[in-house]
């Protein structure tokens, strides 16, 4: 077996033992990348120099340290949105052109302190638009279980070198779903911690209310201790939450005896892929069996969270994309005066995905626009976090399928832009209320592809949807299947 | 017919923080270009504003002082335009609930007070500069201003001249000196001032079309270009014509206003609020705690002076102008108890050296070129006739930057006044000895000689000479002169 295919706390164990050192498993995981990166396309940049070194000093803090962070010595991968100091950072867009970040994003620096050995970039939809890779400016990425499915997205790049195991962990960003319909397509897990839980700072922005950045890894367990690396107040981020930061590894205590979990009977409607119902089902099944009480629940204005969530993230990300400009970095076209040269930057600098939600967004602002589209799409928002408030007075979490559907096949949807939004019909509403929600493997269907099943929590109870997200996974062995990487 | 102006003023005033709005970056004014940026005022991928509370706290004490109510809750929105020297394609900025709300100013135009409403004040950040001209036909962009707070400080159209615009204006800018949040230095930009202003047929309660002015540089600039634009509004309604709303620019040379661009090519700003910033809640305790740091304020403290210290109208007025000089006054009467003594001195030559070296262009002078302690005890000696009036013009020359008091100066020099009878008596006996033609003629009843003789005693002893004693023993001494 390749060291790659360790999970994190496994790796950190045998580091800790001596068995291993980082720099064999860094140098696994880059062996394993040169054996299926080239079917898969999970990475934008590598960056293995770099990555030896940090093995390297993780080592001889290996050797000195007699409680060493789970971190040390851990090959990550990190989205190619996350500001990486020195490192060419893309967001998958040709606009920033070669652009090298001077600064760390926040939790770049944590993993980094905590002495993580960073791998590379991974690949995203452009600027994270995007429910299947489609959308990068460079290529697309292929499922590990499906060369032919897409990984899902945005942090499509993430999720399939997590399942691929080209590296041991990975962070992604969720705007929509775009950690967890990804993990659920590529069968790994995926958490979206509380809106504020984790800082955006450095991490590039799409939509500034609901973007938030979260583990995508082999397990549970996994999840809980990057989560804690990462979580924590940022005074550099207005957003992030002054509460403190529980050890998330510590609560995986197995025990879910009377936790009400509650099931929205508006999320078990057509549209579904069947299997997709049957999985979800037989899990909430197997959360019973171990004293898990069923609460059916309403989230009454759940068929307005798409609407909602096309109007406040497109708005968003019409003002956040302002600055890509070509003034002071990335691309810049020669026009023969000042507009000319912004129009022609931006024409040729963004894809068509970006522009559409540009144009959507500042139509929505726009004079004349703005009560009708953003400011009502504002007040279902709050109507829909209210949904959540009350179904949470009857239950501790709430289950459902992440995604309705699984992988789908590359190209299948990218000519139509809604039938692709509505991938994310179950993840975005816990975006707009800014909750905590868990995915993970919980079967396949037909065709071999996996399926995700999402938990979602009260805020800031990241450590409930963790717990029973483990309880879980100790009684399944959904996620200890790996998918063999077959040539297209 | 016979039409009303009706004005009011947008003013922008730079604050006089340490650091930027949103990061930690300096507001030192005449750095090179680009040296006061970061990743997050020059608008990188990824950054984000945190607020800078001093610069609430500044907004929270113009709002105290022009009696505005301080909202609770109020949102940073963002105002969203292309501009190279705006680095992330908007302005941070408040919109729908500013910082603070309401509010007046009371200006004093010609001895009777106006009331001057304030719509609202709120707070934002400065754009970069954009440098044309300077490389090639390329522009450069210098955003070491990019990110400096700014507050908004919007009135009511409440004024009906160009003379209550600028009293209002000057009135302004007095206040946020006397709290020390901006300099007020118009020429610099760190005060800026754009005016709307529209006309109506006397006695009509609508307004009519609005124009604002922008590039309005002075307050003799506001004042003029008001003028011109009520002028020209009423010609152009009186010739017929029609007026559109628009913005027109001030020219400066040619004492002119023009159209800079129409209400129809206005941007659509998308105004919405920050998602990167909460929103800003203003508790009692904070607005307490800025209250009690407010100064007397300036109306306060000119009717106090007149008061309290006995001085005249004028006086008052010239020593409240500037809260530096009143504290300086104060801190001398503390001294010497002789306001009117020393407001003299303050508004002469205290005035006269500030002026000669341009100290009056700062905003709080730091460095006196006399402290006031000395100053006060300077005029003690006069008072209690240590030194001569003109003497002490002497003595408060060479206290000029030597920050040595005026006792030391006069001992050092022995510029002290001779008070004694018998050094005086001789001196007088020498010059009645040495001019015998004066005194013949003295003697002869020609009494104006008695001047020349005090001239001559005064000469004699280098100014020192207590004049009041010189005055006693010289006529004295010509009585028996005379008798003999």
């Amino acid at each position: 077996m390749s060291l790659a295919q360790l999970t994190l706390h496994e790796a950190s164990d045998k580091l800790r033992k001596r068995e291993i050192t980082s720099l064999e498993l860094t140098e696994a995981v880059y062996q394993r990348i040169a054996d299926t990166d080239d079917k898969v396309h999970a990475y934008l940049t590598l960056a293995r120099e770099a990555a030896l070194e940090q093995a390297n000093r993780a080592d001889e803090k290996l050797k000195q340290a007699t409680d060493p962070a789970p971190l040390l010595g851990i090959p990550i991968a990190l989205k190619d949105n996350f500001l990486t100091k020195g490192l060419r950072t893309t967001c998958a867009s040709k606009i920033l052109g070669d652009f090298i970040p001077p600064y760390d994003a926040t939790t770049v620096d944590r993993v980094r302190s905590a002495g993580a050995v960073i791998i590379g970039k991974t690949n995203l939809d452009e600027f994270a638009m995007g429910s299947s890779v489609e959308n990068s400016a460079f290529f697309a990425t292929c499922n590990p279980w499906n060369l032919e499915r897409i990984p899902g997205g945005s942090s499509g790049g993430s999720a399939a070198a997590v399942a691929a195991d080209e590296c041991i962990a990975a962070l992604g960003t969720d705007t929509g779903g775009s950690i967890r319909q990804p993990a659920a397509c590529c069968g790994i897990v995926g958490l979206k911690p509380t809106y504020g839980r984790v800082s955006r700072y450095g991490i590039i922005a799409f939509a500034s209310s609901m973007d938030q950045v979260g583990p995508m890894t082999k397990d549970v367990r996994d999840a809980a201790l990057l989560l804690e690396a990462i979580a924590g107040q940022d005074p550099a981020d207005s957003t992030s939450i002054n509460s403190s930061v529980p050890r998330y590894s510590a609560a995986l205590n197995g025990d879910i005896k009377g936790l009400r979990l509650g099931i929205p009977k508006e999320y078990f409607v057509s549209g579904m892929q069947i299997e997709v119902g049957e999985a979800v089902r037989s899990a909430i099944r197997e959360l019973e069996k171990h004293g898990a009480v069923i609460e059916e629940i309403s989230l009454p204005h759940t068929e307005y969270a798409v609407a909602v969530y096309y109007i406040v993230a497109t708005a968003e990300a019409s003002s956040n994309l302002a600055r890509y400009d070509g003034m002071r970095f990335g691309r810049r076209a020669n026009g023969k005066d000042l507009i000319e040269t912004y129009m022609i930057s931006r024409d040729e600098g963004f894809g068509a995905e970006v522009k559409r939600r540009i144009m959507l967004g500042t139509y929505a602002l726009s004079a004349g626009y703005y009560d009708a589209y953003y400011l009502k799409a504002q007040r279902v928002r709050t109507l829909i976090r209210k949904d959540f408030d009350a179904a949470f007075g009857r239950c501790d979490v709430i289950v459902t399928p992440t995604a309705p559907t699984t992988a789908f096949r590359l190209g299948e949807k990218t000519q139509d832009p809604l039938q692709m939004y509505l991938s994310d019909i179950y993840t975005i509403s816990i975006n707009l209320a800014g909750l905590p929600a868990i995915s993970l493997p919980c079967g396949f269907d037909g065709e071999g592809m996996p399926i995700g099943l999402q938990i979602i929590g009260k805020h800031f109870d990241e450590a409930t949807i963790l717990r029973v997200a483990d309880t879980y996974e100790r009684a399944t062995e959904w996620h200890k299947t790996k998918p063999r990487i077959q040539d297209r | 017919m016979k039409y009303e102006p009706v004005i009011g003023l947008e003013v922008h005033a730079q604050l006089l923080t340490e650091s930027k709005i949103f990061c930690g970056c300096s507001t030192k004014f005449g750095q090179e270009p680009n040296q006061n940026t970061c990743p997050v005022c020059a608008g990188f991928p990824g950054v984000l504003p945190v607020l800078n509370r001093r610069v609430v706290e500044f907004a929270i004490k113009a709002g105290l002082a022009t009696h505005c109510e301080i909202a609770r809750s109020s949102i940073l929105a963002r105002k969203n335009y292309f501009y190279p020297d705006l680095p992330k394609g908007y302005q941070i900025s408040q919109y729908e609930l500013p910082v603070c709300i309401g509010g007046y100013i009371d200006v004093d135009i010609d001895g009777t007070q106006k009331r001057v409403r304030l719509t609202r004040i709120h707070m934002e950040e400065d754009a970069g500069k954009n440098i044309h001209d300077a490389h090639g036909d390329a522009s450069l962009v210098d955003l070491n201003r990019a990110g400096v707070p700014l507050l908004e400080i919007v009135s009511e159209p409440d004024m009906r001249t160009a003379a209550e615009a600028g009293a209002y204006l000057r009135t302004l800018r007095q206040i946020l000196q006397y709290l020390e949040v901006c300099d007020g230095n118009m020429e610099e930009g760190s005060f800026r001032c754009d005016a709307n202003v529209s006309i109506r047929p006397a006695g009509s309660e609508i307004l009519g079309t609005k124009i604002e002015i922008k590039n309005l540089n002075s307050f003799r600039a506001v004042e003029r270009a008001i003028k011109f634009e009520i002028d020209r509004q009423i010609d152009t309604l009186s010739d017929g014509g029609t007026l559109i709303q628009q913005t027109r620019l001030w020219d400066e040379n040619r004492e002119e206003t023009r159209s800079m661009r129409s209400k129809e090519s206005a941007h659509d700003y998308r105004y919405f609020p920050d998602p990167d910033l909460l929103p800003l809640i203003i508790d009692d305790t904070w607005t307490y705690e800025v209250r009690v740091t407010l100064p007397e304020l300036p109306a306060t403290r000119k009717q106090r002076f007149a008061a309290e210290y006995t001085l005249p109208a004028y006086d008052a007025e010239l020593l409240t102008a500037r809260k530096d000089i009143a504290d300086y006054f104060e801190a001398a009467v503390k001294v010497h108890a002789a306001p009117k003594a020393l407001s003299n001195w303050i508004v002469g030559d205290l005035f006269r050296v500030l002026k000669e070296r341009k100290l009056d262009d700062q905003l709080y002078i730091l460095q006196w070129p006399v402290v006031p302690a000395h100053l006060a005890q300077l005029v003690q000696m006069i008072d209690h006739g240590k030194i001569t009036g003109k003497i002490a013009k002497t003595v408060f020359e060479a206290m000029l930057d030597s920050n040595k008091p005026p006792q030391q100066i006069v001992g050092e020099t022995g510029l002290e006044q001779v008070s004694d009878t018998g050094s005086i008596e001789t001196t007088i006996d020498q010059v009645l000895a040495s001019n015998p033609k004066q005194l013949a003629q003295y003697q002869s009843g020609n009494e104006k000689v008695f001047g020349y003789f005090v001239g001559q005693i005064m000469k004699a002893t280098q100014g020192r000479a207590n004049p009041q004693m010189v005055n006693e023993i010289l006529r004295e001494k010509l009585k028996t002169s005379v008798r003999q």
